[in-house]
C-alpha cells in the first residue's frame, strides 16, 4: 500500500510499504478514506518531537471503513462500519480510562518502560507519532491496523460526510476541550493565540459554550479572515501591539482565560526578541521548545485567570515567568486531548447543525501528493489553513 | 531509504513495513543546502582547529585570529543551513563568502610568494559565492510564503445555522473532570 512515511527533518515520502496485519485480538484494520496534516505534524516534520525513527508512518487523524476485526473486538465493529479513529488509543478498562482521561490510558503505550522513565509515568498510545508514545503507523495511508478498536474508534452515523467528521479525531476535541477547560463563564473574554486550525476549533468551540468575547491573535490575514467569520476580535501581532489592544478590548483588565494554540514553535521575529533567543538555544541544544506564547499569557492574563495550553510542548523551555503565574494565581491547564470524553456531545452539536467543521478545510490532495502538501501546509502558501488527503 | 529497511527490525509483526520508498517533500534545493550546511559545518571545523595551516598556504601567516573567527561564522552558517531556517543560513554564507573575498584580495599584493593559492583560494570562493546564491534564490522562492492565490475566508463560519444560533448552545455546567473525580 501508499503511506507517507517519515525519513528525517523535512523529509516525508509517498513509499510503499506492506499492509498492516492483525496481530492482536482487539485489533481492526480499516481502508482509510480520508486523513489530513495536523499542525503537530509539523512538530514532527521539523523533527523537533525527540524519538521519531526512519520508515515511521506520519498521520494521526484519519478515518475510513473497517474491513477486517479481530475476534476480540467483539462486535463493538463489523466490517463495513464507517468510523473516525482517535489519535489517543485507549484500552478503556485502564484506571485513567474509567476516570475518561483518555490521554493518559496507562495501557496502550508499548514502550511504556521508555515512557515511564521519559516522562516519570506513562501516556496512551498515540498513532503517527514519536516512539515515546508507542511509535504506532500512523494513519496517513490506505490501510490502517488499529490497536484496541473495540474501544479506540467514533461509530459515524448515515448522512454525514467525511468532512463533517474527520475532525472528531483530533482538531476539533483538541480546540474543545482547551476551551471547556477554562472554566468559561458568560462574562469571560476568551483570547487565542493561533489561527491555525486548532485555533479556529477553539474559536467555534467559545462560541458554543457562550464566551462574552473572543480575540483571536495571528499574523497571516487569510486566518485572521477565518477567525473573524467565526465571530472573533482579531489581533495581527505583526502590526499591533497584543498587551495594547487586549487591554482596549478587555478595559484595561486583560483575557480571563487564555488559549495557547501554537505551542513549541512560536513564529520568530524581530519584534519579539525572545524568540530569536529561544531558536538560538534550540539550534544548539539548548532548550527545546519556544514558549513566547506562554510567556505572553502569563503576562497579560486577568490575574485569578485560566490558561489552557492545547498546543504541542516537546522538552524542556526556559525562562517561564513563574513569578507571574504564581503571584497572579493563574491556573494551568494542558495535556493531548482526552478525544473519546468530547465525541458524542461534539457529534450531536455537528447534526444539529451547531458547527461544521468541514468550514477549516481549504486543500483537498490524494495521498500521494502528501509531501508537496506538507511542504505547502508548513510554508502556509496558497493560504493553506488545513490539508485533507484522500486515498 | 537505507535507515527505513534497517528501522524496520524494531516495527512488531502487524506493523506495516517500507518496501521501496517514493517522492520526497525535500526538493532539489533543499539537498543543495543541506550539503552546503555540512561543507560549512567541515570547512569551520578545519580554520578553527588548524588556521596556521591555512595562512600559511595562502602566505598571510599572522592572521589565524581572523582565519579562526571566521571558523566561527562558517559553523554558524552550517548549522543554520541544516536547520528549518536554512534561508537565513544560506545568505549568511553569502555574506561570510564577500568577507572571505575581500580578505582574500588583501593577500594578492606582488610582494606574496603564495599570490598564486590566492587567486586559486579566489577562484573557488567565486564559485562557491555564484552557488551559495543560486541556492539561496532558489531556497527563499521555493519557501515563500506569497506563492499560490491569496485567498480570505470571512465566509467560513462553521455554524450552519449562523453564529447566532449556535452561541451558547453547549453551556452548561463545565466543572473540569478532576483525575480524582
Amino acid at each position: 500500500m501508499k503511506a507517507l512515511v517519515w525519513h528525517g527533518k523535512e523529509d516525508i515520502r509517498c513509499d510503499t510499504v506492506t499492509d498492516p496485519e492483525i496481530e492482536d485480538a482487539r485489533d481492526a484494520i480499516i481502508k482509510v478514506t480520508s486523513c489530513a496534516i495536523c499542525g503537530s505534524d509539523l512538530h514532527l516534520f521539523h523533527n523537533f518531537i525527540p524519538a521519531m525513527l526512519p520508515g515511521d508512518i506520519m498521520g494521526h487523524e484519519m478515518m475510513g471503513e473497517v474491513v477486517e476485526v479481530g475476534r476480540g473486538v467483539n462486535g463493538k465493529l463489523k466490517k463495513g462500519d464507517r468510523i473516525v479513529v482517535p489519535f489517543t488509543i485507549i484500552c478503556g478498562e485502564c484506571d485513567q480510562c474509567k476516570r475518561r482521561n483518555f490521554s493518559v490510558c496507562e495501557r496502550t503505550n508499548r514502550n511504556k518502560k521508555i515512557a515511564d522513565k521519559v516522562f516519570g509515568h506513562t501516556t496512551a498510545g498515540l498513532f503517527g507519532y514519536t516512539h515515546l508514545t508507542g511509535g504506532y503507523p500512523g494513519g496517513q495511508a490506505e490501510y490502517l491496523r488499529v490497536p484496541f478498536a473495540d474501544t479506540t474508534h467514533i461509530k459515524v452515523p448515515d448522512g454525514l460526510s467525511d468532512e463533517q467528521v474527520l475532525f472528531l479525531g483530533d482538531i476539533l476535541p483538541t480546540g474543545w476541550q482547551a476551551v471547556v477547560q477554562c472554566d468559561i463563564e458568560p462574562t469571560d473574554t476568551v483570547a487565542i493565540w493561533g489561527c491555525g486550525p486548532v485555533g479556529q476549533m477553539a474559536i467555534r468551540s467559545a462560541v458554543l459554550l457562550g464566551a462574552n468575547q473572543i480575540i483571536a491573535i495571528d499574523r497571516l490575514p487569510e486566518r485572521l479572515s477565518m477567525a473573524e467569520a467565526g465571530g472573533a476580535t482579531t489581533i495581527n501581532f505583526e502590526t499591533e501591539s497584543v498587551l495594547q489592544r487586549l487591554n482596549d478590548l478587555t478595559d484595561g483588565r486583560g483575557p480571563e482565560k487564555c488559549i495557547d494554540c501554537i505551542g513549541t514553535e512560536s513564529h520568530v521575529s524581530l519584534g519579539q526578541p525572545d524568540t530569536i533567543l529561544d531558536r538560538a538555544k534550540q539550534l544548539v541544544l539548548m532548550e527545546n521548545d519556544r514558549p513566547h506564547v506562554l510567556r505572553e499569557m502569563i503576562y497579560v492574563c486577568r490575574p485569578g485567570g485560566v490558561l489552557s495550553i492545547p498546543g504541542v510542548y516537546g522538552g524542556l523551555a526556559d525562562k517561564i515567568p513563574m513569578g507571574q503565574l504564581m503571584n497572579k494565581g493563574l491556573s494551568v491547564r494542558t495535556g493531548q486531548t482526552h478525544v473519546n470524553r468530547w465525541t458524542d456531545e461534539l457529534l450531536d452539536h455537528i447534526q444539529e447543525g451547531h458547527i461544521d467543521p468541514s468550514f477549516v478545510i481549504t486543500h483537498t490532495a490524494p495521498l500521494e501528493q502528501g509531501p508537496e502538501m506538507y511542504r505547502v501546509f508548513r510554508d502556509k502558501q496558497d493560504s493553506c489553513v488545513k490539508v485533507v488527503l484522500k486515498t | 531509504m537505507m535507515f527505513a529497511k534497517i528501522m524496520n527490525v524494531t516495527r512488531s509483526k502487524g506493523d506495516p513495513k517500507v518496501v521501496r520508498t517514493g517522492p520526497s517533500s525535500i526538493t532539489a534545493s533543499d539537498r543543495i543546502a543541506r550539503n552546503l550546511g555540512w561543507f560549512s559545518l567541515a570547512l569551520g571545523a578545519l580554520e578553527i582547529l588548524s588556521p596556521r595551516r591555512i595562512t600559511h598556504a595562502l602566505g598571510m601567516e599572522g592572521e589565524e585570529w581572523l582565519v579562526r573567527a571566521y571558523g566561527f561564522r562558517e559553523i554558524a552558517a552550517g548549522v543554520l543551513s541544516l536547520s528549518t531556517d536554512k534561508k537565513i543560513g544560506l545568505w549568511s554564507r553569502v555574506a561570510g563568502d564577500g568577507l572571505d573575498m575581500a580578505t582574500l584580495v588583501g593577500g594578492l599584493h606582488y610582494d606574496n610568494p603564495k599570490k598564486d593559492n590566492v587567486a586559486v583560494a579566489l577562484l573557488i570562493v567565486g564559485g562557491i559565492t555564484l552557488l551559495d546564491m543560486a541556492t539561496a534564490e532558489e531556497v527563499t522562492a521555493r519557501h515563500a510564503r506569497q506563492t499560490g492565490r491569496r485567498r480570505m475566508y470571512y465566509e467560513r463560519s462553521g455554524f450552519p445555522n449562523g453564529s447566532t444560533a449556535s452561541k451558547g448552545v453547549a453551556v452548561r455546567n463545565t466543572a473540569v473532570p478532576q483525575l480524582r473525580g
